[in-house]
């Protein structure tokens, strides 16, 4: 447990180091993230410790962004003079986005799908 | 000592300490995630957003600054960066998928996420919002420490970035599902690539409730948005404006 732990932030620190080292205009844990991944290619498969630490923290996901999220009270006064601009572009983007990118994977994937024979019904919706 | 005086010592001694802002943090999530259950999961129940509005509330009513709330919450914070590298894992599980598709889904991811970027800067731009709003808008669709990271790159607000991200999760959780069912996008694989691009992780917690391969591709989309927002936005951006 421990051992992946560390395995982790040993990636993250690397990516940093890397950002820094390389000026790269991108995020320390995504660099981690490319990391991680190439050392899983490499060994082929995922150790099963890290899959419970990873698993701990994907679980999660939705609370580590609250901290974040709650720094709505440091830009009321401006959300709320921005409201019309703001919330107008986040819905019509969010909304543009899933379509299109829906869409696209839908009609690109539909040979292959049509293919493997899971052409129909294969939402899989839960209740 | 009188009675009034004491409590008063005690909230500013409690309201110091790390450990209140931290505790208040989970659970105000606990609590979310109790109303979300019992609105049978309702998509505009969201968890997140009720812990926030929750502990909004809090700090207003107690008059606590967001600065000492940090304090604590910090620590719940730190961990989006191992988070974000623990993406490596759903990437790496869907591995021959990802292979056998790779086409259509970098086709659709990088075409999804520049959509998003775009239309935000545009519709905001439209409505007349300055540059360092624009700025903090154009990341919106990517995990929130990234988006901080590029916002911050791209002359916006990390900390409105942050605000602008857990709205688009909302809006991508609540809408997404309902709108890809009306488009007549009903395979997994496809609705979790959009779910995930537009709306990160919080659209992926959503997707994780559908299926557990609509999750997983929506927890793709997010890693590979995080990585292709944060290495070509900023490009794209310094030639634009």
């Amino acid at each position: 447990m421990l051992f992946y732990l560390t395995v982790i932030l040993v990636c993250q620190l690397a990516g940093e180091l890397i950002v820094v080292g390389l000026g790269l205009p991108m995020p320390g844990p995504v660099i981690g993230m490319i990391l991680l991944f190439a050392g899983l290619v490499i060994r082929g498969g995922i150790p099963e410790g890290l899959t419970r630490v990873g698993d701990a923290f994907l679980s999660n996901l939705s609370l580590l962004f609250i901290p974040a999220g709650v720094g709505v009270v440091l830009h009321m006064g401006l959300i709320a003079r921005e409201a019309k601009a703001l919330g107008a572009a986040l819905l019509g983007s969010t909304l543009i986005a899933i379509a299109v990118t829906g869409l696209l994977m839908h009609l690109l994937t539909r040979r292959q799908r049509a293919r493997a024979g899971e052409g129909t019904g294969e939402t899989g919706d839960r209740p | 000592m009188s009675a009034p005086a004491s409590l008063t010592e005690l909230w500013v001694y409690l309201a110091a300490s790390p450990l209140t802002a931290l505790t208040m943090t989970l659970i105000a999530y606990q609590c979310g995630m109790w109303i979300s259950a019992r609105a049978g999961f309702s998509p505009l129940a969201n968890p997140v957003l009720l812990a926030v509005l929750l502990l909004v509330g809090l700090l207003l009513v107690t008059g606590t600054d967001y600065s000492t709330y940090f304090e604590g919450a910090q620590f719940v914070h730190f961990l989006l960066g191992p988070a974000t590298v623990a993406l490596a894992l759903p990437l790496y599980r869907q591995i021959e998928r990802v292979r056998r598709s790779a086409l259509a889904i970098t086709v659709s991811l990088i075409t999804g996420g520049a959509v998003a970027a775009a239309t935000a800067v545009a519709i905001g731009a439209f409505f007349g919002a300055g540059p360092d709003i624009l700025a903090s808008l154009a990341p919106k669709s990517v995990t929130v420490a990234v988006a901080m990271g590029i916002a911050d790159k791209l002359g916006g607000l990390p900390s409105l970035t942050a605000v602008l991200v857990m709205i688009t999760g909302v809006i991508g959780a609540a809408l997404g599902p309902l709108l890809l069912t009306l488009l007549g996008v009903r395979d997994p694989a496809s609705r979790g690539l959009a779910i995930g691009t537009a709306a990160h992780g919080i659209g992926t917690a959503r997707a994780l409730q559908m299926s557990d391969l609509e999750g997983a591709f929506a927890g793709l989309a997010m890693g590979l948005n995080a990585l292709a927002t944060a290495l070509l936005l900023p490009l794209v951006w310094g030639w634009v404006f």
